[in-house]
This record gives structure tokens, C-alpha cells and sequence, in this order.
């Protein structure tokens, strides 16, 4: 066989060798599940901020699964997911189980009439998500919220809405790693 | 492009059902969730449980970074003393004479003191030791409540109610306990109240949490409000809960009704904080039963949105 005659992206492309690799479904299943799981965690890092200053990360990489891999994340995912982050974030319990499955709905609602979207759609889409889920959240938190609240949820949105171009390329990081080519065949 | 969506398969009978589901399902955990945010509105210990357990396995994750960010805190402050250690040296030298003589003067008032209250056959109160020291491991950042978690629970002894003090000041209250972590209801959360009085006299007011992580020092007597920025708060006894005299807040800026101010204990630079007893367990019984009258029952109040998790 000769060398030159083969195209190079025959034996290899960015998810590594194609030569006796194939993806592991272990990988290409877990890890948008675990990095999401992950991010619930995110009370546990070293921020007190006094007012919520944090964005919702673990939300920011639902939404980014949804963008980057549509269909991949199944339209429940906010069910399990969300009973997770709620038993770290503080809110009610119950509070994201809803929140994230409306959000999915809408989603999966925005998708099918714009069907034709490309990164600027999608994160107006997000913009209007977080928009939407941080207040609902301010309102279901538990405590007597008054119009007051608002002037200070409003860094957290506008980090929130910053973030989401980041999270949204980590997401699209995560899922190269999640297709890479590690099982041995044959 | 348009994306591989599973809605966009026509030919596939299976995916066209699978879709639907996945719908159907989404539309009930919505309703689930709102059912389930109903029951913890309204009863907000029901999951304690399952919250303690989650806790008591990721509590241990917070440590590093609960090392780090008190670490963190002090990296500044350790750079700038370079700059500063000649003037710094000679100001220290000259507090420490002056201290010096303080410290004869106060021995002196102390002894006196001691003989006052043995003249009157006053009873020292003693010092309440903590029931455990712990760390400080997260805090809710995202959400507008203010918790913290910490590393010990209820097989250290900790029970839901007893006060969290750091080196500094009040931190707040234990809401709920798992094994080995609990949550912790910060000062600043906005369901928070606790009854102080100013420092230097007995100008009794409540400290409660404001959304913008300080605190509003509500006057009980309105009237000419006599505090002024810089007044120091610290917790009054009353409703039983916290022992009299530890430092809650210092006030920043007066209001018709009191103050606003802010925690003097900053949960960011708290790293370790001592959990102590419920101070007078009777009277703080009494007060949430509403049989003391005035300050005691609106302590109450503050005391039993949180109590019925107790």
C-alpha cells in the first residue's frame, strides 16, 4: 500500500484513530450526565458572595447539552437532574425538577419552530431561559421576596448570560472527549 | 443547520413514540416538581433527610476549597505587610506600651468587679463550651437564600436550632442536620431575624437579612432613632436561642426604622466556626410557644419559620 495515495483523514479524525478504536458508550453516555451532576456541586466551591452572584453552572450546562447536542439530552433530563442540584442549591426542594423540565419543554418548543438556528438563536434562546429561571427562582426560593430583590439578581443574569458562550464550548470540549475512539476492537 | 432533532424523524414510528414520551414525561416532572415545590414551601423540613444524605457524601469535597479560600483571604494581606513592616513595627511597639497599662488598669477592675459580685452573692455565669468546631465547607451562591453547610452533624451532637459563631461573631443557626454535615441559616439569609441590642446601652432591636447579603437592624421602640453609623450590635438573649453578647453587626447607614449594616462575621474570610448549645433551652421553649409576650413572641415568629424544621 502506498502512503501518499491515502487521504490522511481516512485513519484518523479529532476523535482520534479509526483503526481498531471505537467510541466507548460508557463515555458518550456518562458524561453529559456526570458534567452536569458536577456542576450542581457548585456550592461547594470556595465562593460566599453575599448576594447570589454565581451563575446557575449547572443549568448554563443543561442548556449548553441541549445547544451543542440537540436530542442527546432526552426531554425528562430535568427531572433527575434537577432533584440533584436542588439538594445542594439551596432553593425548596422541587423548585429546579420544575423550572428545568419547563425549560426543556420550551426548548424542545423553540426547536420546532425555528428549526433553522445557528449559535446567535441559540443563545438568545439561553438568554431568555435564564432570564426567566432566575427570577422564577428568586420568586419560589422560600423566602419573602419583594420587587427589592431585583437590582441584585441582576449581575447573576448578566453573568449568567456572559457565561454562556463558555460553558457552551467546555460543553463542546466535553463532547469530543465524549466521542473519543479509547475501545480496543478486535 | 438544522439539528439532528429527534422531532424531525417522520419514517421512524419507534423515534416518533419515544419523542412523545419524552414529553409526556417532561409535562409530568413539571407538575411533580411544582407538587414538590408546593409541599417544601409550606413544610420545609420534608426532604431534610434526603438533603442530609446528598450532603453527607460531597461535605468532604468542600474542604480544599474551603482551606483555599480562607487561604486566599489572607494572601493580600500577607503581601502588603512587607511593605509595611518598618512604620507598622514602631506603631506596634507604641500600642503594646499602652496596653501595657491598660492591662494593670483592667486586672484592677476585674478584681474589684470579682469583689462587687461577691458582695452581692452574684452568680457567675459560666462560659457555654461548643458542642463542636467545624469548618465551614460551601455556601449557596446561586440561589437568593443564604446557607452554609459545615462538616459535623448530628453524630457530633449537633441538633437543629443551636447557634454558629465564628472567632468574629454570630454566623447564624443550625436548620438541619445529617450525620455528618449540616446546614447552617446565615444571618444574612432573608428569613432570618435574631434580637440584638447596641453595645454601650440597651437599645433592643432585630437583625434580619436583606437580599443584598447585609443586615437591617429594625428598632423595637420607634421613635427618635438614636443610632448612629458605627454602632455595634450584639445578640440581646432575648427569645433564648443565642447566648447575650456575641457581635452580630455593625450598623452602616441609618433608616427611619433603625439601620442597615452589615454581618460582622464575614461567612467569605470564616474558615472555622464553633456550633454552640441552644443558650436557655426553657426560654427559648417558652418563646416559641408564644408565652412570653412582646420581643420574646416576635422572636418567635422569626424562630418558628425555622422551627418547624426542627
Amino acid at each position: 500500500m502506498i502512503e501518499g495515495d491515502l487521504n490522511p483523514s481516512a485513519r484518523r479524525d479529532v476523535f482520534g484513530s479509526k483503526i481498531n478504536r471505537t467510541h466507548s458508550p460508557i463515555l458518550a453516555i456518562a458524561i453529559p450526565w456526570a458534567s452536569v451532576l458536577l456542576a450542581s456541586l457548585s456550592p461547594f466551591l470556595p465562593f460566599f458572595p453575599g448576594f447570589p452572584l454565581v451563575p446557575p453552572i449547572a443549568l448554563l450546562m443543561l442548556l449548553g447539552w441541549r445547544f451543542v447536542r440537540p436530542g442527546l439530552m432526552p426531554s425528562w433530563a430535568g427531572l433527575p437532574l434537577g432533584a440533584f442540584d436542588d439538594l445542594f442549591s439551596g432553593q425548596p426542594f422541587g423548585s429546579a425538577i420544575m423550572l428545568w423540565s419547563l425549560a426543556m419543554l420550551a426548548l424542545d418548543a423553540v426547536e420546532a419552530r425555528f428549526p433553522w438556528r445557528g449559535f446567535w438563536q441559540d443563545w438568545l434562546a439561553a438568554i431568555a431561559v435564564l432570564t426567566v429561571y432566575i427570577f422564577a427562582a428568586a420568586l419560589f426560593s422560600g423566602a419573602h421576596a419583594d420587587p427589592s430583590v431585583i437590582p441584585w439578581l441582576l449581575p447573576q443574569l448578566l453573568l449568567s448570560i456572559m457565561l454562556f458562550p463558555i460553558v457552551a464550548r467546555i460543553v463542546a470540549r466535553l463532547d469530543r472527549l465524549r466521542l473519543r475512539r479509547i475501545r480496543r476492537i478486535g | 443547520m438544522a439539528p439532528p432533532s429527534i422531532r424531525r424523524s417522520s419514517s421512524s414510528r419507534k423515534a416518533r413514540l419515544s419523542a412523545f414520551t419524552g414529553y409526556v414525561i417532561a409535562g409530568l416532572a413539571a407538575l411533580l416538581g411544582a407538587a414538590l415545590l408546593i409541599v417544601s414551601l409550606f413544610q420545609p423540613a420534608a426532604f431534610s433527610g434526603l438533603r442530609g444524605a446528598a450532603r453527607d457524601v460531597a461535605a468532604p469535597a468542600g474542604e480544599p476549597g474551603a482551606i483555599a479560600r480562607s487561604g486566599g483571604q489572607d494572601l493580600f494581606a500577607w503581601i502588603g505587610g512587607y511593605f509595611q513592616a518598618g512604620s507598622q513595627n514602631d506603631r506596634l511597639r507604641r500600642e503594646l506600651d499602652a496596653a501595657r497599662i491598660k492591662l494593670v488598669e483592667m486586672q484592677a477592675v476585674e478584681a474589684e468587679n470579682r469583689r462587687l459580685k461577691a458582695l452581692l452573692d452574684f452568680e457567675a455565669e459560666e462560659e457555654q463550651a461548643p458542642v463542636a468546631t467545624t469548618r465551614m465547607v460551601g455556601a449557596t451562591a446561586s440561589s437568593i437564600r443564604r446557607f452554609a453547610f459545615v462538616d459535623a452533624g448530628s453524630s457530633d451532637g449537633i441538633a437543629a436550632g443551636m447557634p454558629v459563631a465564628s472567632a468574629s461573631g454570630l454566623v447564624g443557626r443550625i436548620l438541619e442536620t445529617g450525620r455528618h454535615s449540616a446546614r447552617v441559616l446565615l444571618l444574612n439569609d432573608m428569613e432570618s431575624l435574631v434580637p440584638v441590642r447596641r453595645l454601650e446601652d440597651d437599645v433592643v432591636a432585630f437583625a434580619e437579612g436583606r437580599a443584598d447579603g447585609g443586615l437591617r437592624i429594625r428598632l423595637v421602640n420607634l421613635g427618635i432613632n438614636p443610632l448612629k453609623p458605627g454602632d455595634l450590635f450584639v445578640t440581646s438573649g432575648a427569645g433564648g436561642l443565642f447566648r447575650p453578647g456575641i457581635p452580630v453587626a455593625v450598623a452602616d447607614e441609618i433608616t427611619a426604622d433603625g439601620a442597615l449594616g452589615h454581618m460582622l462575621s464575614n461567612p467569605a474570610a470564616t474558615d472555622f466556626v464553633a456550633i454552640m448549645p441552644v443558650w436557655n433551652p426553657a426560654l427559648h421553649d417558652a418563646a416559641t410557644a408564644g408565652a412570653l409576650p412582646e420581643a420574646a413572641a416576635e422572636e418567635a415568629d422569626g424562630v418558628s419559620a425555622e422551627a418547624g424544621e426542627e
